[in-house]
């Protein structure tokens, strides 16, 4: 990966000048870059990332949920993936190889409102043939990122 | 009770950085650049590997030299990467770090009063490892002119009767200094010219940024005279699990190894599987690791020298050696007062040799947020 995209994944908000100096490159050079990236979707937007059970006292509930679909004439997958990935209920969608085809993540705020989203909207489809629902119970690792308290090496304060 | 110690160890030279060392162990919530070894966790596979040889059973003493194995793959390692050639069985000797490796090299060529040729500044163990062998250390005194480097001229200089062996090391602690290979060329032939043994200590050599690293034994015909020592320290982030290697003619292996089986009798087991596992693997890993400290040194030179403590660029290792001769302050009130003042940790330069008065060393090996917060502080305490 480019220099600049691996600072600016590891943090957004890196300024072009920091980019710069950490890189060796012009401040010029890491801002015509990052210009470019942006422009040709490369860095498609900059976020937070959250701890999620942290933000609030009631933290979200979340699905992945497997689904079967019947592929339509022409459009194959896309059309009911389009049709999926519009409710603002799931996060993720993805096309997967295996024994079923489209692998989506849905957040509600508890168990019940999931279950209606599945149970109203997603099953009812008429392409959807079935559906299976895993419930998240526990977050180990996302993103890279490892839910656990962070490794730290013991080293003592001053060393040769 | 008069305790009657060795008369060597009692002129020792008791380091008045001691004190300075005892101070900044003691104190909490300091960012301390001060630190000789990787911020990171050796990688998990390596530990995995330790983890995993500890559950099936290999608890065991390893043969004096080392497990075969190791030896074997540090040997296709050499040839790989630097087309160096070393017999395992014969050329390469598994120590308890680099450490243990210096301390055999001085003790198997040494006789009491040849001289040792070590550059300054230098790691500390150098001076004190090649006395207590019996040997005189002739310091050689490098500057910031010259990027902290020997030159040909320097070493030949030197050579006067009695001087038997130069101890080099590069990437250098603590300033950060290596040799293109060029550079080695010219002090190969000082070497060989005045026909000294070399002590080569390379264990920073995986870090080193603008050039690829040369072992000094791979130039032509230093194999037979340089006793190449490297381990797993630095590039792998494994301090803890203490593995070094050293490889040079069989007759000094040989010798080095009677030593190690009567006082060490061999490195730790489960240190010398993680060191396997580290070859076999490990490459992603400390690729990772040095494009990071590449650019903390980028970021760490750039601020020092924008403060006004000039700062040259080292080509290796994880410090940088700037100037703080602009305060006023000596190496160790400047280090005093800033971790008092901005509780910042640092270690004088004269920790380093008494020619390095005016300088101090920082690590890198801090992340970069550390970084950051220390270049505010150090920038306050400045102004002040």
């Amino acid at each position: 990966m480019d220099e600049i995209l691996e600072a600016l994944s590891n943090d957004a908000r890196l300024t072009a000048k920091e980019i710069a100096k950490l890189t060796g490159k012009t401040e010029e050079t890491v801002k015509k870059a990052i210009q470019h990236y942006e422009k040709n979707g490369t860095i498609v937007k900059y976020k937070t990332v959250l701890h999620q059970d942290l933000v609030s006292t009631k933290p979200l509930v979340r699905a992945l949920i497997e689904i079967n679909v019947s592929p339509e004439k022409d459009v194959g997958f896309d059309h009911i993936a389009e049709m999926i990935y519009r409710f603002p209920e799931v996060t993720s969608c993805f096309l997967v190889s295996g024994t079923y085809d489209l692998l989506i993540v849905v957040e509600g705020e508890t168990i019940q409102t999931v279950s209606n989203f599945i149970a109203s909207k997603l099953a009812s489809m008429e392409n959807v043939r079935r559906t299976t629902t895993h419930f998240l119970l526990k977050k180990y690792k996302e993103d890279g990122h490892v839910f656990k308290q962070t490794e730290k090496t013991k080293r003592l304060n001053i060393s040769y | 009770m008069d305790i009657p110690l060795s008369q060597k160890v009692e002129k020792l030279a008791p380091s008045g950085i001691r004190e300075f060392f005892d101070l900044v162990l003691g104190m909490k919530d300091i960012i301390s650049l001060g630190v000789g070894e990787p911020d990171f966790v050796s990688p998990w596979h390596i530990r995995e590997k330790a983890i995993e040889s500890l559950k099936e059973g290999a608890t065991s003493y390893t043969s004096n030299k080392g497990l075969l194995e190791l030896r074997q793959e540090i040997s296709r390692f050499l040839v790989d990467r630097h087309h160096l050639e070393y017999d395992p069985q014969e050329q390469i000797l598994i120590t308890v770090g680099v450490s243990e490796g210096l301390d055999l090299a001085f003790r198997a060529i040494l006789n009491p009063g040849d001289k040792v040729l070590i550059h300054e500044p230098c790691y500390v163990s150098y001076a004190p490892v090649v006395d207590l062998a019996g040997g005189i250390p002739v310091m050689l005194q490098t500057t910031v002119e010259n990027g902290f480097k020997l030159t040909a001229t320097q070493i030949s200089k030197a050579c006067v009767p009695g001087v038997k062996a130069l101890m080099i090391n590069y990437p250098c602690n603590p300033t950060g200094a290596s040799y293109s290979r060029q550079e080695l060329l010219a002090i190969a032939q000082a070497v060989k010219k005045h026909n000294l043994l070399v002590v080569s200590d390379e264990v920073y050599d995986e870090l080193t940024y603008d050039f690829d690293h040369t072992p000094l034994a791979s130039l032509k015909g230093m194999k037979d005279q340089v006793i190449y020592l490297n381990g797993f320290s630095k590039g792998y982030a494994m301090t803890g699990f203490r593995i070094g290697w050293a490889c040079g003619h069989p007759k000094i292996i040989g010798a080095m190894t009677k030593i190690h089986q009567y006082t060490m009798l061999c490195a730790p087991i489960t240190g010398q599987m993680a060191a396997q596992e580290a070859l076999r693997n490990g490459v992603k890993s400390v690729q990772e690791m040095k494009r990071e400290y590449n650019r903390r040194r980028r970021f760490i030179v750039e601020a020092l020298n924008s403060l006004g403590l000039t700062c040259h660029m080292p080509e290796g290792a994880f410090y940088v050696f700037p100037s703080i001769k602009k305060t006023g302050l000596s190496s160790m009130d400047f280090a005093k007062k800033l971790l008092h003042q901005e509780k910042v940790a640092l270690v004088p330069g004269t920790a380093f040799g008494e020619s390095c008065e005016g300088y101090v060393r920082i690590s890198y090996a801090s992340s970069y947020d550390n970084l950051k917060e220390a270049i505010v502080r150090i920038k306050r305490f400045l102004k002040k």
